[in-house]
């Protein structure tokens, strides 16, 4: 089952690759003018919906059941819930991707109200999203069964930070499921003719900034439980592992209205309040970076590396695990460090919009969070298949080949955007003196995005070659082992009722009153505009 | 209580916790709805809590600044999606009658000969809006204005129901449509003209244009441009023909038209002189 979920997810990253690609190179100077921009809107809606919504789910969803067998060390609870799950989420994606490919719903995987579009898309993402919410339920409901049956005992940091991830997906999801089930599906079912697109939008961005963090779950619990024991280290602090995800619970949830930052509908104190507590998610970062330095150090040292660098020298560079998550982390500090700008309220404004926007989403999520995605299909399959993976110097390039694409096309995909290119367009004049300057830079981002293509072919050769490799007995998996295991743990660091409360607390203070205010406010309903409706 | 629950209200992580996060709330209310409102030179409020207000985004005061009412009629046609969809026989056949009186200019089937449109085939909304942007003196002519100032709605609704029941003109198009047409102009903002008038896509309002006069198409731009047509919602196709350049309405309008481009037009006589030379 759960090879069946990370097979699902990569066939969709395999699928939408290439859709990118295109897009990059289709608005280049390297092609004309596309005659019809709506081959290229629904390129972007069905390559958003894939990379956004199916991919990371289903790798949260697989990786989730994963950790929660090797973790607990006992069978899942609720198989059969979780197959329902996975089938909702495949009869969820085929239902919204056939419209988008009729061209019956090009909205862009942000939907974009007041345009509407078929039905079908609208459904199908909520049935994957109902999909996920099974896989959060059966999460939450595994550790409280091992709780009760291990009462007293610390539950395993990975199970703990998987459940963490899950309770901020299943909250964070509420927003775009609210904006779907009464605003716009009534709205695509032709019941109602206009929308509160603003409304629209402050549901939407409930759910737009916290779905990163869940993206990025996966990637940091393979940074505490898989990294340290790969390179032969022990995790510098299990407390400060715990301490991270549960900050990032709490503060990474309402803070959404910082995509907002040009709608009128939102008011100034609103955006600083959400501008404050997203620089709040430096901190678990910032933890984070802290821990797995000092675990990767331990590492190093372990290794016989002295002096102040020397253990850099001392690390296992050629293990595939080490090199994803060290590219990772330099791609993470990037994309951090332009995030910065998007979060501040007044920095925000000579960005908004514009290609760097697209660019800090392709760094972040593209770069750093999928690399180790991939890191953690390649520590898993072994475990998946009953077949080791030993093609080690193809992983290494294609980890580099990752790094190097993603570099390639995000670094000048930012420049462009502060030179002021817009996001959302299928062509551009550069024929035109004004913007003739960023031909190269968009030529160099088609470089990238070539790049890519080659490393994701590489990664499917990786799986292919490991499936057709003879059978072998791997032992059992272990994750990392904290410097000094916790055997008591107070109750607060041991579960989630604390944090949940104020995840939920905080969300009613920063989203309450513009909530409110909006539904009660008339007069703030548009009408819509139907997507691929007559020619 | 849960013996779980009961043992974190005991311990330190409970004042620790909530205190911070409130903590960072109340700092973060009192920065972002107090002070910097005050300190902004741009804003004048009366009162503290006008400054909160203003924050949280309650509209201060709207009768600040007055409303600019347009100087000339505007139109009154709101436009939904959804809007006349679904004609009965009943209306398309009221309709029918009703536009007995139009058959001199706009041709007995809507087919027209003399340069107004053609109406077979119009969207129901485009001929709705029109009629009533010509009641209301939204849309100038002192040829339409007598004719439909005794239509009622519901005839307006009848008329629109019958002609865009009426099959359509026959037209080919050039094959390649002028980039104004296909691509519009990005860094002048005009988007192409098929992104709302057919081909890649329509919006509610937006009129069919395939078959139209030429002479009808170009004159419409060109009131649009120079204002002197301004029943446009929200002015979308003034900023556009603004934007146009002579050419650009000429090669729009001979496209829509059914006439080979300025291009073709070229490549035509170079044909025929060098038939003449041989």
């Amino acid at each position: 089952m759960i090879l069946a979920h990370f097979w699902l997810a990569f066939a969709g990253f395999g699928a939408a690759l290439p859709l990118g690609a295109w897009q990059m190179y289709i608005r280049s100077p390297l092609h004309g003018w596309i005659s019809d921009p709506d081959w290229y809107y629904r390129s972007v809606t069905a390559h958003g919906t894939t990379m956004a919504y199916v991919f990371p789910t289903l790798i949260a969803m697989g990786f989730g059941y994963f950790v929660a067998e090797a973790a607990l060390q006992r069978p899942l609870i609720g198989l059969r819930w979780a197959w329902l799950g996975f089938w909702l989420v495949v009869v969820g994606t085929v239902t919204a991707i056939v419209p988008v490919a009729l061209g019956l719903a090009s909205v862009l995987y942000t939907f974009y109200p007041p345009m509407i579009g078929s039905a079908f898309y609208y459904i199908g993402v909520v049935l994957v999203v109902v999909g996920s919410w099974i896989w959060v339920a059966l999460m939450g409901i595994n550790m409280r069964r091992w709780k009760r049956d291990n009462p007293g005992t610390p539950v395993p940091f990975p199970m703990f930070a998987t459940v963490a991830g899950a309770y901020l997906w299943g909250w964070t999801a509420v927003g775009a499921a609210l904006e779907l089930l009464f605003q716009i599906i009534p709205a695509a079912l032709g019941l109602s003719r206009t929308i509160d697109a603003g409304l629209a939008r402050v549901f939407f961005s409930w759910t737009l900034h916290a779905i990163v963090y869940f993206w990025l779950m996966p990637t940091y619990i393979a940074y505490y439980t898989i990294l340290p024991r790969a390179i032969g280290g022990r995790l510098y602090s299990d407390a400060m592992g715990r301490l991270s995800f549960i900050l990032f619970l709490v503060v990474a949830m309402p803070i959404g209205v910082h995509h907002l930052f040009a709608d009128p509908e939102v008011g100034s104190g609103f955006k600083f309040l959400h501008s404050v507590f997203t620089a709040l998610v430096a901190l678990p970062t910032l933890l984070t970076v802290f821990t797995i330095c000092a675990s990767v150090e331990i590492a190093g040292r372990l290794r016989g590396g002295k002096g102040v660098l020397g253990w850099l020298a001392a690390l296992p560079w050629r293990n595939p695990v080490m090199l994803g998550a060290a590219l990772s982390f330099v791609m993470l500090g990037f994309g951090g460090a332009g995030g910065l700008i998007n979060m501040s309220y007044q920095l925000d404004s000579t960005i908004h919009n514009t290609q760097w926007v697209t660019g800090h989403f392709h760094l972040i999520f593209g770069g750093a969070i999928v690399i180790m995605y991939f890191v953690i299909a390649y520590e898993l399959w072994p475990h998946l298949t009953g077949r080791a993976l030993d093609s080690l110097g193809l992983m290494r390039a294609q980890l580099w080949t990752w790094f190097v694409g993603m570099i390639v096309l995000t670094f000048p995909w930012h420049y462009v955007g502060i030179l002021g290119m817009p996001r959302r367009m299928a062509f551009y004049d550069y024929g035109d003196p004004v913007i003739a300057a960023q031909a190269a830079s968009v030529t160099m981002s088609v470089i990238g995005a070539a790049i890519l293509l080659v490393s994701g072919a590489l990664f499917f050769i990786v799986l292919a070659r490991g499936h057709a490799a003879p059978r072998t007995e791997p032992p059992a998996y272990r994750f990392s082992i904290a410097v000094r295991p916790p055997r008591t743990l107070p109750a607060a660091l041991n579960g989630f009722g604390l944090w949940l409360s104020l995840m939920i607390a905080l969300t009613l203070v920063n989203y309450g009153f513009p909530i409110a205010h909006l539904l009660t406010t008339p007069g703030t309903a548009v009408p819509i505009v139907t997507m691929g409706a007559r020619r | 209580m849960t013996p779980e629950w009961s043992a974190i209200l005991r311990s330190k992580w409970f004042p620790a916790s909530v205190g911070l996060t409130a903590g960072v709330a109340v700092a973060g209310i009192l920065v972002g709805f107090v002070w910097l409102p005050l300190a902004d030179r741009n804003e004048q409020f009366h009162s503290v809590w006008d400054a909160i207000c203003s924050a949280a985004g309650l509209i201060q005061n709207p009768a600040r600044e007055p409303v600019v009412e347009a100087t000339y009629p505007t139109t009154r046609v709101e436009l939904t999606p959804q809007m006349l969809r679904g004609a009965s026989a009943e209306a398309i056949g009221r309709g029918a009658t009703l536009a007995l009186r139009c058959t001199m200019c706009h041709g007995a089937r809507g087919l027209s000969k003399a340069d107004t449109p053609n109406l077979a085939g119009q969207y129901a909304v485009v001929i709705y809006k029109q009629l009533m942007d010509f009641k209301t003196g939204a849309r100038v002519s002192a040829v339409m204005a007598p004719l439909v100032s005794d239509l009622s709605d519901q005839d307006m609704r009848d008329l629109a129901a019958y002609y865009a029941y009426l099959p359509r003109v026959p037209v080919s198009l050039p094959a390649a449509a002028p980039q104004i047409v296909a691509s519009g102009a990005p860094l002048r903002g005009i988007a192409p003209c098929g992104a709302c008038h057919g081909d890649l896509a329509s919006k509610p309002g937006a009129a069919w244009l395939e078959g139209q006069p030429l002479d009808y198409l170009r004159t419409q731009l060109q009131d649009f441009a120079s204002g002197t047509r301004r029943n446009d919602i929200d002015e979308q196709m003034r900023n556009v023909a603004r934007g146009m350049t002579a050419t650009e309405i000429d090669a729009a309008s001979r496209f829509y038209a059914g006439l080979p481009g300025p291009a073709a037009r070229a490549a035509g006589a170079a044909i025929v002189a060098a038939s003449k030379q041989h």
